[in-house]
């Protein structure tokens, strides 16, 4: 017999399940969870590089690592006495929220104050993909140039805060920070913009002091029970 | 190639919905995809195709409703439809929402169930209701 269904349902709902799951634990955990997005290149591992040794004497971190190959990131960012999981995608060009929960299982300690989670160099897909983050950030470095707002506007909308890196190579680019940043707040009023360079070291302070306000008001929040 | 997560996701979700219904084969599944998810018809078809071989799936049609981005300002109404996500009112200047473009759905889908009909008549028996009480 033939039938029709009607469904009406959202195609990533299973998706959007489990990062319900993911975001009720690291309620409970109170972790800040902070998904990094940005397209290949832009500095993703070199943020965390600059900014691991800022935060890790006042919060227990973990990083999850996600690349669609090797575990080049990881290796790296082991050098930093955080824990670190590798998530090897496999030729996927984003994380999902399954693959968030099994890395977690990876990780040696029940709680964690920060948990960093690096994206698939990207742009495009991450944005479709709710991990059970707290927050977006996205990362736009000058050397990819000015256009990628307008030209991706998902990653920005959905983000909390963008870090627009290689800020020493400002005066070798035509990059308009100005128009950028116009543009950016037109398409999320809201967005903290962080300008700095994860290799000199410029504009860190900034950026990290947030990330331990936010972190300090997570943990607050778990333990008063409203988190 | 988010395409093929998608697909995937999908394909899930109808095989889920069709065990229920006691669907075995699926002959169409029709889709809306709002542009703003930059998700491409040709990509999500090619996917589907590549993925249905030796699944209830087989032979199947995908039809993928593409609705344009269109957006409206919250300050005049004036609404647009461009080609890129404005930001303020090309009238007025007042803020901008979307309106569509952002839709990521299964409408609905058409399969075909079991033969057996043994299950026939087991809805619904023809005598009258008695009433309660």
């Amino acid at each position: 017999m033939a039938l029709k269904v009607v469904m009406g349902q959202r195609l990533l709902k299973a998706n959007e399940q489990v990062a319900a799951e993911n975001r009720t634990r690291f309620a409970g955990a109170g972790t800040l969870v902070v998904n990094l997005i940005s397209s290949p290149g832009a500095g993703k591992t070199t943020l965390l590089e600059r900014t691991l040794p800022w935060l890790r004497d006042k919060f227990r971190i973990a990083v999850i690592e996600g690349d669609m190959y090797s575990v080049r990131d990881a290796q790296r960012i082991a050098g930093y006495e955080v824990e670190v999981v590798q998530i090897n995608t496999a030729g996927v060009c984003h994380l999902d929220a399954p693959m968030v929960a099994r890395a977690l299982e990876e990780l040696s300690e029940a709680r964690y104050d920060l948990l960093f989670i690096e994206n698939v160099g990207n742009l495009v897909c991450p944005a479709e993909f709710d991990l059970g983050e707290d927050l977006k950030v996205a990362l736009l470095s000058v050397t990819e140039g000015a256009d990628k707002p307008a030209k991706y506007p998902l990653v920005f909308q959905s983000a909390r805060a963008v870090v627009i890196n290689k800020s020493d190579l400002l005066p070798y680019t035509d990059f308009e920070l100005e128009t950028v940043v116009t543009e950016l707040k037109a398409l999320n009023p809201e967005l903290e913009v962080f300008l700095l360079s994860a290799k000199t070291g410029e504009g860190i302070k900034e950026w990290c002091t947030w990330l331990e306000k936010l972190t300090g008001r997570k943990q607050a929040a778990s333990r008063s029970g409203t988190g | 190639m988010h395409e093929l997560s998608l697909v995937e996701a999908m394909m899930s979700s109808v095989a889920e919905s069709a065990a229920e219904n006691n669907i075995t084969r699926v002959v169409r599944i029709k889709i809306v995809v709002g542009k703003l998810n930059l998700a491409q018809p040709e990509l999500l078809r090619f996917a589907f195709n590549a993925l249905q071989a030796g699944t209830i799936f087989e032979g199947a049609t995908l039809e993928i409703e593409e609705r344009p981005l269109v957006m409206r300002c919250r300050k005049c109404g004036n609404t647009c439809a461009p080609e890129y996500p404005a930001y303020f009112c090309s009238l007025c200047g007042g803020r901008v929402e979307v309106v569509t473009g952002q839709e990521l759905y299964i409408e609905h889908y058409e399969g075909e169930t079991g033969g057996d009909g043994d299950k026939d008549g087991a809805k619904g028996s023809d005598g009258p209701a008695a009433p309660e009480g």
